[in-house]
C-alpha cells in the first residue's frame, strides 16, 4: 500500500506494476490529467497545493478503508502538487484485485473520497493570463 | 511569513493563555495575507472564538463564519476547545484530483 503526495512527475505504469500480484487477475489504473479547458475557458496550467502532512494521512486512511471495504489485493495512490502543464498526470490510482468488480469499485471510491476529503487545492491559469482558485467541495466535518 | 498576534489586551488582569499555530491555505491565505499565524488565546477558547477573533481583526470577508477546520490534522467541530500547542488549519473547499 503506497499512498502519498509528490512534487515529481508521476510514472503511472510503474505504479500499476507495483500493485501487480500473481493472486490478482485484475490491475486497474486511473489517472487524472490536466485538461486544456474548464467551464468554457482555455486553461494552460494548474497549480496544486496541499496541506501535505494531513493530505498524506487522509490518503492513507482512504487506502486502508477501501482495502477493508472491497476484496482487493493492493492499492497505491499518488497525487502531485506544484505547477502542472496541460496533459500532465495530477493523480494516479492503481488497484489490483482477484476479480475486476472489486478493482473498479475500489478505484471509484478512492477518487470520490479524495475529491471530498483530502486537503488539496488547485489554481487554474488561463490562456488570457488570468488565474483563479478552482471552486471545491466543502469537506464533511464531524458534528459538534 | 509568520505573524505573531495576541488576542489578549494589554493591561487587563493576567489571564491563563494558550498558544496555537494557525495554518491558512489557498484562497484563505490570499485573503488573510499570511500562511501561518502564531496566536495567543485565553485558556478555554474554542475554534469558534478564534474564527470570530480573526474576522474581527482581518475583516469578515477574510474568512467564512463556519469554515471547515482541522485541529492537529483531523477535521474537527467548531466547538473544539484549543489546547496549548495545537495546530489549527482552516480548510477551504477542497479540489484535489
Amino acid at each position: 500500500m503506497d499512498c502519498r503526495i509528490t512534487t515529481d512527475s508521476i510514472d503511472a505504469a510503474a505504479l500499476a506494476n507495483r500493485v501487480r500480484k500473481n493472486s490478482d487477475g485484475a490491475v486497474l489504473l486511473f489517472t487524472g490529467v490536466v485538461r486544456d479547458h474548464d467551464a468554457g475557458r482555455s486553461v494552460v496550467s494548474l497549480k496544486y497545493e496541499a496541506y501535505a502532512e494531513m493530505a498524506t494521512e487522509k490518503l492513507r486512511e482512504i487506502c486502508s478503508a477501501v482495502a477493508t471495504q472491497f476484496d482487493i489485493g493492493d492499492i497505491a495512490i499518488v497525487h502531485r502538487i506544484g505547477e502542472l502543464s496541460v496533459g500532465e498526470i495530477s493523480v494516479a490510482i492503481a488497484v489490483s484485485a482477484p476479480h475486476r468488480d472489486a478493482a473498479y469499485n475500489a478505484s471509484r471510491e478512492v477518487i470520490e473520497r479524495l475529491k471530498r476529503e483530502v486537503p488539496i487545492w488547485k489554481r487554474e491559469r488561463y490562456a488570457d493570463g488570468e488565474d483563479s482558485w478552482v471552486e471545491g467541495t466543502e469537506p464533511q466535518v464531524p458534528e459538534a | 511569513m509568520v505573524a505573531k498576534v495576541s488576542a489578549l489586551s494589554e493591561g487587563q488582569a493576567p489571564v491563563e493563555k494558550v498558544h496555537v499555530r494557525v495554518l491558512l491555505f489557498a484562497a484563505y491565505r490570499d485573503r488573510l495575507g499570511a500562511s501561518e499565524l502564531d496566536l495567543e488565546l485565553p485558556v478555554g477558547s474554542s475554534v469558534t472564538f478564534l474564527i470570530a477573533y480573526l474576522r474581527e481583526q482581518r475583516g469578515a470577508e477574510a474568512l467564512p463564519g463556519s469554515p471547515a477546520v482541522a485541529v492537529n490534522q483531523e477535521y474537527a467541530p467548531l466547538n473544539t476547545v484549543l489546547e496549548e500547542g495545537d495546530e489549527v488549519a482552516f480548510i477551504p473547499p477542497v479540489a484535489g484530483g
